[in-house]
């Protein structure tokens, strides 16, 4: 792999909290690496900022390993930029040349407020999985691990749904500011599953009724969630979610 | 004090059982008055506030990162052991517990252990009931691996991410528990004291990291499940968050520290770039079933991997370790990478690498493939499509993520890796039940040192963190808590509550109004320098000494000349990374004290002076078969305790995997 070195204009939104008012800040790097990922060449700014006496960017970050969905910016109008199926921890400076101009942005949707520059409120996805995202099964009920076969097809179908990092890039690619691409793998996954049966109806109910009071706004075919999904995540799944809405809603009434 | 590890007379197989069956117990109606605090909420946190809530007990639980479902256990790879002998290939608990406790270089504690073994079945169990969607077979059943240190397959996983999967896992059944009002949950906190009060744990001072505030939390007990301190090193697999500060509070109210030199460096993991780097990236071990590693044999080939023909690479593990081959455990494997790489045998352009080759691999599931077709003459071609596919399935996501790291297509060119720092198994000292040296307090996962001795093997952290969570604390705590049903929750307008935040808060201000010149992270990548030349892959006493008087003059300068921006009333991500890298630098002193105290090889700890004619390590049973529990004494020395090792079952050898 060819290496090489890149100058760059980064224009990032700036925002003390939830309450002020933001607005872009224009800021120079210089001699980035290509090797380097996006997040490392936002350390090298961060660095040269303290040094100056400014403030640093607050951005969220973690494993830096593409897996525990805290990183979370819009690069030049893209959830995570340019790389299909990938996160900005993972996205690599060879992605952009020398003298390039880049947008950075929080994700706007109305139930992720911002805290601070680039950080937002995800707790909206939390109390989404806190209305049905689980197996009601207390530690130690459980049956001997085999005791009931899936089918392979489901088992990995369902495995496909819980790769979902909860990132919440789906809602920031969507022009509605829709949850259903995050809430529907959960839901999949669960009833995909042999022992998420039982709450089958209760769950994709109370799920969603908690997406709506949220504030997450409808879906309306764009798929742009599923393009821009780290991981993939199958529009098939808001699909099935509709169906179970839909199955349950029938069987509410007739009780 | 005497310590004393509490575990129960009689024999191995039946400590644990009896145990449980004389443990005090809490009645239903005391739980709903006796309050939990548990910080962390990865495996071994998440599981336990879960289970502490379901039980009835009022728990609260914190991490700092925006939500309880980004702690670090979502980054295992591989997979998570269990004594289940679905395989039929022999396992069982006793096997689960002689290779642990022989992988840990026999410097574990055997009843922790055997009760590891015993309850890693119940863990699968547990968590496929959840909805874990582990790997399975055609006929519905659940699927199993190798990983390195055994020869049965008994590894469960979920592709390469197991860990994500228990974890959410964990997290669905902490979040239920939140919706039903038994756990209060606090994200974007970070623990920054424990409140003593008669000699026990009565709670935290925690931070809001948003808003800059500290808060006071009372508990009956208090729980650690922190994680581990890679970080010291500064390049690690850990998370950028990851950090030993709870731990490290602990140890500074009195909680022993043990063995915190056990460090366990992973032999698979992507080489460092350039001095940007900020964090490593492990590919899993899992790789090792179906990678083979080696070297060109001969000296700073230049050639790319494909052009060197067969008879010139050498498999050194498959040739110094017939036995177990690629499937040595880690310590084995990483210094067998070391010492090639050393000797001048390194690939790539900072020639320190080896390769991971899946060529073989590829070729012999793609005639597997075929054959099932009835298709064995297929043309080549047609055969490594096949067996692509087959190696896609099992570790895609790794070579997707390899390839976007390194730019370079894993399936065309073997990887490149090298080892790195991942796991530390040192940990505040815990006795069998996970209390801490301070009563009320625990420690929980890789925050204990307890089950891994001086090497762990893999898939047995998410194997551990559960355990500890799902199936052990839920009993312990009880046995401390059934004393505690008479005790009121304590006001936390308490003077020890008011003192312990005053001292958090002036700790806080004094860093703020260093305002020097050198940023956080540049004293953090220093630090990580140090200890990773002289407290790494290989230690000796001259080194280690050096290292204490580094480290001690990079403490001094640290507080002299740090510069934090911002204000301590808001959100300031500097200033959170300055107390933790100010923690850092008093732990890597102590890492390096016990480093050079161990005069003996062992597990991931190898002493240059202590070492076999052919460069093994050599571990020294008559000296150093204890666990090492050291004091942190108000003049900021330690003094060394020593709980010593006793064998009553796996007899101690030396580890031999030829």
């Amino acid at each position: 792999m060819e290496h090489y070195h890149m100058n760059l204009t980064l224009k990032v939104w700036r925002q003390k909290n939830t309450k002020s008012k933001g607005n872009f800040d224009t800021y120079k790097v210089k001699d980035i690496s290509s090797e380097m990922s996006f997040l490392e060449m936002f350390d090298v700014l961060n660095e040269q900022l303290i040094k100056e006496g400014k403030l640093p960017i607050a951005f969220d970050h973690d494993c830096r390993e593409g897996i525990c969905g805290m990183c979370s910016m819009f690069i030049n109008g893209q959830p995570h930029g340019p790389w299909q199926q990938n996160t900005t921890c993972q996205l690599h400076m060879r992605a952009f040349k020398d003298g390039d101009t880049i947008v950075v942005e929080p994700w706007r949707s109305q139930a992720f407020p911002v805290v601070r520059d680039l950080m937002v409120d995800r707790s909206a996805f939390d109390r989404v999985i806190q209305a049905g995202g689980y197996i009601s099964v207390n530690t130690g009920n459980a049956v001997d691990a085999n005791a009931i076969p899936i089918d392979k097809k489901k088992a990995d179908e369902a495995f496909m749904a819980a790769a979902c990092i909860g990132c919440g890039a789906c809602v920031a690619a969507c022009p509605n500011g829709s949850a259903m691409l995050f809430v529907g793998a959960k839901i999949s996954q669960l009833s995909l599953l042999p022992q998420g049966d039982p709450e089958r109806e209760s769950r994709a109910l109370n799920m969603i009724t908690q997406m709506d009071k949220e504030g997450f706004g409808n879906c309306t075919n764009v798929y742009a969630c599923e393009a821009e999904c780290p991981k993939g995540i199958s529009v098939a799944n808001i699909a099935r979610m509709n169906k179970e809405y839909l199955h349950a809603g029938l069987g509410t009434e007739e009780n | 004090m005497v310590l004393d590890a509490k575990v129960p007379h009689g024999e191995m197989k039946d400590k644990w059982e009896d145990y449980k069956g004389h443990v005090k117990l809490v009645n239903p109606a005391n739980k709903r008055k006796l309050e939990v605090i548990v910080v962390g909420t990865g495996l071994a946190g998440a599981s336990a506030a879960a289970s502490l809530g379901e039980m009835g007990y009022k728990v609260k639980a914190f991490c700092f990162q925006d939500s309880p479902r980004r702690a670090h256990s979502i980054a295992a790879q591989g997979g998570i052991n269990a004594a289940k002998n679905y395989q039929n290939d022999g396992d069982s608990v006793f096997r689960l517990f002689y290779d642990t406790v022989k992988g840990g270089d026999y410097r574990s504690r055997e009843g922790n252990v055997h009760r590891l073994a015993e309850v890693s079945t119940s863990i699968i169990d547990q968590c496929v009931a959840q909805g874990v969607p582990f790997a399975r077979e055609y006929g519905g059943l659940l699927s199993n691996r190798s990983f390195g240190g055994t020869q049965v397959q008994r590894t469960f996983y979920a592709a390469g991410q197991t860990g994500q999967q228990l974890l959410l896992g964990a997290y669905s059944a902490l979040e239920r528990q939140v919706a039903l009002g038994n756990v209060k949950m606090h994200a974007r906190h970070e623990m920054l004291d424990v409140v003593m009060i008669d000699g026990n744990a009565r709670g935290i001072i925690a931070r809001d990291l948003v808003s800059g505030n500290l808060e006071r939390h009372f508990g009956h007990a208090v729980l650690l499940c922190s994680g581990g301190y890679g970080n010291v090193f500064y390049l690690s697999t850990n998370a950028m968050g990851s950090n030993v500060t709870a731990a490290w509070k602990a140890h500074k109210r009195g909680a022993y520290f043990g063995n915190p030199c056990f460090t366990q460096i992973h032999p698979t993991c992507i080489p460092v770039s350039g001095d940007h780097q900020s964090k490593l990236t492990l590919m899993s071990e899992s790789l090792r079933n179906d990678g083979r590693i080696w070297v060109p044999k001969q000296k700073g080939d230049t050639r790319i991997a494909s052009d060197i023909p067969e008879e010139e690479r050498d498999y050194y593990l498959e040739r110094r370790y017939p036995a177990f081959g690629n499937l040595v455990p880690r310590d084995v494997a990483s210094r067998a990478a070391k010492e090639r790489c050393d000797e001048g045998f390194g690939v790539g352009t900072t020639k320190m690498a080896v390769y991971l080759d899946f060529k073989d691999a590829i070729i012999r599931y793609g005639k597997i493939e075929a054959g099932k077709t009835g298709n064995e003459a297929a043309e080549d071609k047609n055969i490594w499509e096949l067996g692509q596919k087959v190696v896609e399935e099992k570790y895609g996501n790794l070579f997707k993520m390899y390839e976007k790291i390194t730019g370079e297509d894993p399936y065309k060119l073997p990887m490149r890796i090298y080892p790195a720092v991942h796991y530390t198994m040192g940990g505040l000292w815990v006795n069998y039940e996970l209390q801490t040296t301070i009563p009320g307090l625990y420690a929980l996962g890789e925050a204990n040192f307890s089950d891994h001795g001086a090497n762990r093997l893999g898939a047995s952290a998410l194997m551990q963190g559960l355990a500890d969570g799902y199936f052990v604390i839920p009993y312990t705590l009880g046995n401390y808590l059934a004393d505690e049903i008479r005790t009121n929750a304590i006001p936390t307008d308490h003077p020890a509550f008011a003192e312990t935040e005053k001292a958090v808060s002036e700790r806080i201000n004094t860093l703020i109004n260093i305002n020097g010149k050198q940023t956080v992270e540049s004293f953090h990548k220093r630090l990580g320098k140090i200890m990773w030349d002289k407290c790494g892959m290989a230690r000796n006493e001259a080194g280690l000494q050096s290292a204490i008087e580094e480290i001690r003059k990079l403490k001094k300068e640290f507080w002299s000349d740090v510069k934090i921006p911002g204000e301590v009333n808001e959100y300031n991500s500097e200033l959170d990374k300055a107390g933790r890298v100010a923690d850092f630098i008093e732990l890597g002193e102590l890492m390096c004290l016990d480093a050079l105290d161990r005069n003996e090889s062992c597990g991931g700890h190898f002493r240059e002076e202590s070492q076999t004619e052919d460069g093994e390590a050599r571990r020294d049973d008559e000296n150093y078969s204890y666990v090492a529990a050291w004091e942190l004494k108000p003049d900021g020395n330690w003094d060394l305790h020593k709980e010593e090792l006793s064998f009553e079952i796996v007899k101690p050898t030396q580890r031999s995997y030829k």
